[in-house]
């Protein structure tokens, strides 16, 4: 009965699609239609060959096949996401590399600049989140996943989001709203996606067997549900049809742009921080075999960090049309949320307090303390950045492009590459990783990288910042603004360099994971009962 | 550290630590946005601000689509060398019909909130073909494809009913005349100019944008681009005044 109700269900979807591609008014809004034609087309035929079966008997252990999955989709949105964004680095220095003769706007800065955020922040980030926050909450709740099958939708109803609002950039079809992008229709989809998640994530924590929430669960949930607030609030728009993409939002002007860099500056402050945060909490602890230096700060820094993160938004906008105690406020704010960060950082760091020495040993544990110095770095960066004296020559430049980037490839590429590490031996059930070799080279490009792009940003950054604001003795602007492109061109080339070298190291990740995967060299399988059961 | 002590009622209850979560990441938010709503110098009525014409509209559109927002701000800060550079800076209402607004963060190109009027229709053709045949140190893409793609305008009508529901004053005549006035924009001589003028002002730049007979995205682009900042009269505008 129950595959009955699906395939029906699927094929009203199939036809609303069809529906859909034939009024379609735009190209990405058909394209869009089309995916999902095949999408519910492909799971409409599975269902219906289902009928008839006799149930299956629900399992009882951890739910780690959806585990698995996003594990092999972090990886793979991560390495995609890592290469555009290295192309487009390179196409800032050398224009040609937009092949425009060649492909039309296809393949413009413009559009895929888009592609590369979203790909890094929600495909690599999202998937890492997912999966994850899946793998804890099951270990720290001694529960199997709530829902059975939702969480399979969860996963691919999150790909979905993904393929929807990557072509959609690319065929020219967005909001223009950084970071939320994505039009209307697959703002919707998200939407539902994202509830199913927390009902996944809460249902798990309801019904956990340990009487206490883990501390990684209290950023996960505080994640999940703020995420849902921003999204939905910064997405608010009229579709001009419901057979094309193009939508206006319902706020304009000042209003637009302040709810959308409270929109911004939270998808790091929860996306990015936050949730990487609940995986901080659980691995770096795990991989070390030592608990959480302190219970108190977990406590103090949690409350402080949701509380103030939300403040921040306004130093996004600093000297422009924007009220200015709108603006001081939120640079006291940023000020201010130095501390908790740091609480953070010192929470992670110190939990290696005792076992030190297992640095010199272990590439993984190296690997994610990096990441906590890297956390800790740029979230100083970026309460200084947002002091306006500051900002005034910050903003607007490269430096804010270094500053974005040492977060995400240092914090929240790093702690991923740790977590991803971490799991796939237990998920494949091996011994240890195929090689900790490469692990060790990965170690060392990734951090040359990040090293060679964030100078390369600061150097870049402050430069133009000066060069801008250059006047001579008459009071006459020294510079055209051509004049900086032309002094940033080496600057670009190391940047696009210290990109390359990040994607580097993770190929070679990619490469040790599957050999892990597959049983090769050190990574001998162990028995598959050594996986202890929920319930 | 007695009240620490208590949190354990919050880890134990997840109906609790969800809802404490979300009161406390509400705050700020609130404390934030809600006052933009009301203030005066936030919704402040500046002379000269009007809704954008059909083709501009269609132009911003396209603006919007070619992602130009993540490399060119629209917003001009009060700095010595930003007004030098780009003009007076940014005022809150000119962006009140910008849904949604396009202020940026980056620029890997220049400021354009005041790019209007700065450069002939023929640069801006030139430069948004081939951009290093004009600036020669310039890194922007090709968009040439803008001059042989026709612009599609079966839905403008729609287009503009979408921006008023969400409150610029576009009439139910402006509605109406969208494709009439779209056309008339590009030939000053034609019979639709007069209800252009009638619904837009007689500021509106009338003219071929592209110098090509077809209606082209290039027409719409440039007309977008020619409008940007000269909405106001800074000749006579006094902040003061106006607050």
């Amino acid at each position: 009965m129950q595959h009955i109700i699906k395939a029906v269900l699927l094929g009203v979807i199939v036809l609303a699609a069809a529906f859909a591609t034939n009024f379609a008014r735009d190209l990405s809004y058909q394209v869009s239609a089309i995916v999902i034609i095949l999408w519910a087309g492909y799971l409409f035929i599975r269902e219906i060959g289902k009928i008839g079966n006799a149930p299956v008997p629900a399992e009882t252990g951890y739910m780690d096949g959806v585990v698995r999955a996003g594990v092999i989709a972090t990886v793979f949105w991560g390495i995609t996401g890592f290469t555009v964004g290295v192309w487009i680095a390179f196409e800032l220095a050398f224009p040609a590399m937009n092949l425009t003769e060649w492909t039309g706007p296809y393949l413009n800065f413009g559009r895929l600049r888009p592609l590369h955020t979203s790909a890094v922040i929600f495909a690599f980030g999202g998937n890492a989140l997912i999966a994850t926050s899946f793998y804890v909450v099951q270990r720290t709740s001694a529960a199997r996943l709530f829902g059975g099958n939702l969480a399979w939708f969860v996963f691919w109803g999150y790909q979905l989001f993904i393929v929807l609002a990557a072509l959609s950039y690319v065929l020219g079809a967005s909001q223009s709203r950084e970071y939320a992008e994505p039009e209307w229709y697959i703002d919707l989809w998200l939407t539902i996606v994202w509830v199913a998640y927390l009902m996944v994530f809460a249902g798990t924590i309801y019904k956990r067997k340990e009487p206490h929430i883990y501390v990684a669960n209290w950023f996960y949930l505080a994640f999940i549900i703020t995420i849902a607030m921003l999204h939905i609030v910064n997405n608010l728009a009229v579709p001009v049809s419901i057979f094309g993409s193009k939508s206006v939002s319902l706020f304009s002007g000042v209003q637009d742009a302040m709810t959308q860099w409270w929109y911004g500056h939270n998808a790091v402050g929860f996306f990015l921080t936050a949730g990487f945060l609940g995986m901080m909490y659980y691995f770096v602890p795990k991989q070390a075999n030592r608990p959480v230096f302190s219970y108190k700060l977990s406590i103090v820094h949690f409350w402080a960090l949701i509380f103030l993160y939300i403040w921040a938004g306004p130093h996004h906008l600093h000297y422009t049309a924007l009220p200015d105690w709108a603006q001081t406020l939120g640079m006291v704010m940023s000020i201010i949320l130095w501390m908790p960060s740091w609480g953070g950082m010192i929470n992670g760091l110190m939990t290696l307090s005792g076992a030190w020495d297992k640095l010199r040993t272990d590439a993984v544990l190296r690997i994610m303390v990096v990441s906590i110095a890297f956390y800790g770095m740029s979230t100083f960066e970026g309460p200084m950045m947002a002091i306006k004296a500051v900002n005034s020559l910050s903003h607007y430049t490269d430096w804010t492009i270094g500053h974005v980037h040492s977060g995400a490839l240092g914090w929240n590429g790093m702690i991923s590459f740790g977590a991803l590490y971490f799991l796939v031996p237990r998920l494949w059930f091996r011994e240890r990783l195929y090689s900790m070799k490469l692990v060790n080279y990965h170690f060392w490009l990734a951090t040359i990288g990040i090293v060679l792009y964030a100078s390369s940003m600061w150097v870049s950054g402050i430069m133009e910042g000066l060069m801008w604001r250059e006047v001579d003795a008459q009071g006459f602007l020294v510079n055209a603004f051509s004049d900086t492109v032309v002094a940033k061109y080496s600057l670009l080339i190391i940047r696009g360099t210290g990109g390359l070298f990040y994607l580097t190291g993770a190929l070679i990740m990619a490469y040790n994971l599957r050999m892990t995967m597959v049983g090769a060299g050190d990574a001998t399988p162990i028995k598959a009962s050594a996986a202890v059961p929920a319930e | 550290m007695g009240i620490l002590d208590k949190h354990g009622v919050i880890e134990r209850n997840a109906t609790l630590l969800m809802v404490l979560s979300l009161v406390v990441v509400s705050i700020g938010g609130l404390v934030q946005i809600v006052p933009l709503f009301f203030l005066e110098n936030t919704i402040e009525d500046v002379e000269g601000m009007r809704p954008y014409t059909p083709l501009e509209l269609a132009g911003r559109d396209i603006y919007i689509a070619e992602g130009c927002y993540v490399c060119h701000s629209q917003m001009i800060r009060p700095m010595r060398d930003e007004v030098e550079r780009y003009g007076h800076y940014s005022l809150a209402a000119e962006s009140r019909y910008d849904h949604p607004f396009q202020w940026g963060s980056k620029r890997t190109g220049p400021d354009l909130a005041r790019v209007g009027g700065r450069y002939s229709d023929e640069w801006h053709v030139d430069h948004l073909t081939d951009p290093r045949s004009v600036v020669p140190e310039s890194i922007m893409p090709e968009y040439g494809f803008l001059k042989h793609t026709a612009l599609d305008i079966e839905f403008v009508e729609d287009r503009l009913i979408a921006d008023a529901m969400v409150g610029v004053p576009y009439t139910e005549a402006m509605i109406a005349s969208a494709k009439e006035d779209l056309m008339a924009q590009l030939d000053p001589y034609s019979d639709g100019i007069d209800n252009l003028y009638a619904g837009y002002g007689e500021n509106v730049v009338a003219r071929n944008f592209d110098g090509q007979d077809e209606l082209t995205q290039m027409d719409a682009l440039v007309a977008y681009l020619q409008v940007l900042g000269t909405m106001v009269d800074f000749s006579t505008f006094e902040p003061e005044a106006s607050r």
